[in-house]
């Protein structure tokens, strides 16, 4: 079944049909009496022509070739594969929450106000912030509006020379992207030999033209930084806010707050750390919180609860202004809210204490087969560097691709950009420990191979709907769409 | 135990063992203890599953959904059918429960969707080339006017006054950043002043963007638009309804160089709002300066078609600092509701729709205007909307139509001062002749 490999442009036969719709019930005028000649596109469409059961034998064929979390062990690092619950699918389908109009007046929506105003404030006290808009559409989106923010509060204070972000050597791509589509100018900042923010290079970089630092606590190498504290106050003290980048929230919940060390402004992803489905790619949502006196900068609307009515607030002359139609990922927002009320206070933190074990477990059996560069406990996910033999044939490639031949999805690959031939492991608080022991063995199995028979790992994968595919001569000759041939 | 988390109290044991740790607590040592919290979570006990889907019921119950109203209101969010099919197809937790297709060999289900979404989009569009979807229309637009500015080199966007107000507020917030300045150019009579836009357009211009059907429904006259937009050299920016190109002539063919707009109406639920997909589609020309995910085709070692994410310099991950755009994600889901869409309607399919929200729209149009209290804002030849005004306030007229189980029309007073009495109502394939005739009566007596 997996062999499958068709487009649907290649099942398409003239005069089939997939849909159904009444005849027009109305009164027919012309349409050209309507639409005026010069308007109307006189050619058919150029969309498939299929049956019914074609769509459906297409689409199931084509998630056959699919590996989600359903499927088996996603250890992807930065990236909080975690179980995405059933229920939560079911209630974010309710017709009273997907079928719901923007803009239908307010007092036809309260539940779905209610609901952003609740996870508004229970994300608040998960991360110590004062109020979270809910409007990012994902992380990135958040981040942006983050800076948009801390532009806005410099700016009120006539602080204008504030030019620059600091962002460490180890952050994610995005986190410099969104400074410069941010319009800051980046400033790199050093890791030390442990990954945390040298604090001597901080020092340095440190200075009345800086707007603010960005930083994700656990590291991007999945380790505390200790010094979170010193760091808060040097950049405090420099004039500049401390912006956390949610991505690794999974590690904290209920054991400690950005808002509590030191962070004014955040973004959370609600499709990582509360278990909203990845979607193949998104939808995601990335809520930013603050702390209260940057509150008035937040988007517009904010949801206000007045007497006992709670209403979308546009009037905040303050606000970075609209950054995203509407009101966010509402459908994302549900399921998020759900999610909380299932965990509850005590189930939250047991998230973080079973996905902090379960990563140190696999940690400490894989150090002695891969390199470890930083033998240290660490929080839900840890940064391995290659194999420990280091042979110059095997690549950390190889060995993700030989791991598709077990059935696991592999490790986040070459990131952190500071680690060679990095392996970045995440299992979550999901996964139980035969599935942890099995994906264990698997790699050890693996560093085996790598030793007698590099070979098998060089050409891996095997049992694959594809093999591996040749992405140089997707980009050199860009193939984007389907053409018919002649 | 929670449901969720697995390892119980006997694999804990044998876990921290094997490490030699005594307790959880032992790994979370390296959080200084003055930033500990040292106290639970202000949140309420764990909800069994049966609760949870209580008190959920319990708050979507709160709303008023399409189930209990027939809806006349689109303004960006439209209520066209879904079939059946597409949510039993997407929602294959196959597709819903993976992460970006970073693995090809084993994302070829999410790739090859792609794919079809993107050969699908460029031909309704007739531009050459399109991502794999963005957050939304609002936003799609903005990077579009990012591209414009970053291939032209110049800092002025021009944007009629006629696009969607909350796409202009997002065009204005992403352009504040880069100090671009946005101008927005008058309409005349629902459709945007040529006149005006004459002496806007110079050789600061990066771009003009056109929303067709405009924000009132109205099919805007694009010749000569672009023709004042290509003589300054700037970019043609077309915001449009993709149900609207099952009928009406290619932006491509009219001469767009950035084609985007709101997917919601394909197969996606209205949400509240979201989540929805944006597209953007482009020429062959500006292909590499496109924001966003793009699937390729390829093949494997074996000489097996294979498709991957390509073009990857472009973006955010790769050019860090250098990214003119930090979109990671695409809508990868509600795109692959979209794809499923497109395919089922069809080439007949899509066009029909077309043709019924014309029939239907300008069936009500005629119905309510029939007698005196209601007259069209605008006589230009619109597509599923349209804007009428009367004596009575548009509130009241909602109001009213609300208690009838009718959802009304976008109160254009809100953005538009000068329309204070102005109802945007929309028609798509939904609505009946009983449904239409009941809104014209309501309407009528008020």
């Amino acid at each position: 079944m997996q062999k499958y490999n068709k487009l649907i442009f290649e099942v398409s036969k003239e005069g089939r049909t997939a849909y159904s719709l009444p005849k027009c019930d109305v009164d027919e005028a012309a349409l050209d009496q309507m639409i005026p000649k010069e308007f109307i596109n006189e050619e058919e469409l150029d969309l498939p022509e299929v049956s019914e059961v074609d769509v459906v034998r297409h689409f199931t064929l084509l998630s056959n070739k699919n590996y989600g979390v359903d499927t088996g062990f996603y250890p992807l690092g930065s990236c909080t594969m975690k179980y995405n619950p059933k229920i939560n699918e079911d209630v974010a389908a309710l017709g009273g929450f997907a079928g719901i109009h923007p803009y239908q007046p307010q007092e036809t929506a309260q539940g779905a106000l209610q609901l952003m105003y609740e996870l508004d404030k229970m994300l608040a006290e998960i991360s110590g912030m004062e109020r979270v808009s809910l409007q990012p559409a994902a992380g990135s989106h958040g981040e942006l509006a983050g800076l948009m923010i801390i532009k806005a509060y410099h700016d009120d204070r006539k602080d204008y020379k504030r030019t620059k972000i600091i962002v460490p050597d180890s952050a994610h791509g995005t986190n410099p992207a969104t400074v410069a589509v941010a319009n800051f100018d980046m400033v790199e900042v050093k890791s030390d030999q442990n990954g945390a923010v040298d604090l001597n290079s901080l020092k340095e970089v440190l200075s009345d033209e800086i707007a603010g630092l960005m930083l994700t606590n656990p590291s991007t190498l999945g380790l505390f930084e200790e010094n979170i504290k010193e760091i808060a106050d040097l950049v405090h003290e420099a004039g500049g806010l401390l912006y956390y980048d949610g991505a690794n929230m999974n590690a904290i919940l209920g054991k400690s707050r950005p808002g509590d060390m030191g962070f004014d402004v955040m973004h959370f992803n609600l499709h990582k750390t509360f278990s909203t489905p990845h979607g193949g790619g998104g939808p995601g949502s990335g809520p930013v919180g603050v702390r209260s006196d940057l509150v008035k900068f937040l988007p517009v609307p904010v949801i206000e609860k007045k007497e006992d009515q709670y209403v979308l607030d546009y009037d905040r002359p303050d606000s970075i202004g609209k950054i995203k139609a509407f009101y966010g990922h509402f459908g994302v927002m549900v399921r998020a809210y759900a999610y909380i009320l299932t965990m509850g206070k005590t189930g939250l933190t047991e998230v973080s204490e079973k996905a902090v074990l379960n990563a140190n477990y696999i940690m400490n059996k894989l150090k002695k087969h891969y390199h470890l560069p930083i033998d240290q406990v660490c929080k839900h996910e840890f940064v391995l560097g290659g194999l420990a033999k280091s042979t110059l044939e095997v690549s950390t490639l190889d060995v993700a691709k030989r791991l598709l031949d077990y059935g696991y999805h592999p490790p986040s690959i070459y990131f952190p950009l500071i680690v060679e031939q990095a392996i970045m492991v995440e299992p979550t608080e999901t996964e139980n420990l035969q599935t942890i022991d099995g994906f264990i063995e698997v790699m050890i199995q693996i560093a085996k191979e790598a030793d007698e028979n590099p070979q098998i790992l060089k050409n891996a994968p095997y049992d694959t709907p594809v093999r591996r595919i040749d992405e140089v001569k997707a980009a050199r000759n860009p193939i984007l769409k389907w053409k018919r041939s002649e | 135990m929670h449901r969720y988390i697995p390892n119980t109290e006997a694999d804990v044991k044998l876990m921290l063992e094997s490490m030699g740790a005594k307790s959880i607590e032992d790994l979370f040592q390296d959080i200084p203890k003055e930033l500990r919290l040292n106290r639970e979570l202000n949140l309420g006990e764990s909800l069994s599953e049966m609760e949870l889907a209580k008190h959920m019921k319990d708050l979507s119950g709160k709303n008023k959904s399409l189930d209990d109203l027939v809806c006349f209101l689109g303004a960006g969010a439209y209520d066209h059918y879904i079939p059946s099919i597409v949510k039993h197809l997407a929602f294959r937790s196959e597709f819903y429960t993976a992460y970006t297709p970073y693995q090809p060999e084993i994302s070829q289900g999410t790739l090859q969707v792609i794919f079809e979404y993107q050969t699908m989009m460029c031909s309704l569009t007739g531009m050459e080339a399109t991502n794999a979807s963005m957050y939304d229309g609002a936003t799609a637009c903005a990077e579009a006017a990012t591209m414009a500015v970053e291939n032209t080199k110049r800092k002025s966007i021009i944007v009629s006054k006629t696009v969607h107000p909350e796409v202009r507020k997002v065009l204005k917030s992403y352009m504040k950043l880069r100090k671009v300045e946005v101008i927005e150019a008058d309409m005349a009579e629902g459709v945007t002043d040529i006149d005006h836009l004459k002496t806007l357009v110079g050789k600061n211009t990066a771009a003009v963007i056109i929303q067709n059907p405009n924000f009132f429904g109205i099919i805007e006259d694009l010749s000569s638009v672009e023709k004042i937009t290509h003589e300054n050299k700037g970019l043609f920016i077309n915001y449009v309804d993709p149900i609207s190109l099952g009928i009406l002539k290619t932006p491509g063919e009219l001469g767009a160089d950035i084609v985007v707009g709101e997917g919601q109406s394909l197969g996606n639920h209205l949400n509240y709002g979201g989540p929805y997909l944006g597209f953007l589609a482009t020429t062959s020309k500006l292909l590499r300066k496109m924001p966003g995910r793009i699937a390729g085709q390829s093949e494997d070692v074996d000489g097996n078609r294979a498709f991957v994410l390509t073009l990857q310099a472009r973006e955010q991950h790769i050019r860090r600092y250098r990214a003119s755009s930090n979109i990671c994600s695409n809508q990868g889901l509600n795109a692959v509701m979209a794809t499923i869409y497109l395919i089922t309607m069809g080439k007949k399919g899509l066009r029909e729709v077309a043709k019924q929200s014309i029939q239907k729209s300008h069936y009500a149009m005629q119905q309510i205007t029939k007698s005196s209290s209601f007259k069209p804002l605008f006589n230009k030849p619109f597509f599923k909307e349209f804007a009428v005004t009367s004596e009575a306030d548009s509130s009241k007229v909602n109001q009213e139509l609300l208690k009838q189980g009718i959802l009304g029309g976008y109160e254009l007073g809100k953005d538009y001062p000068e329309m204070k009495n102005g109802l945007l109502l929309c028609v798509t394939e939904k609505r009946t002749k009983e449904e239409i005739d009941k809104l014209a009566q309501v309407m009528e007596v008020i």
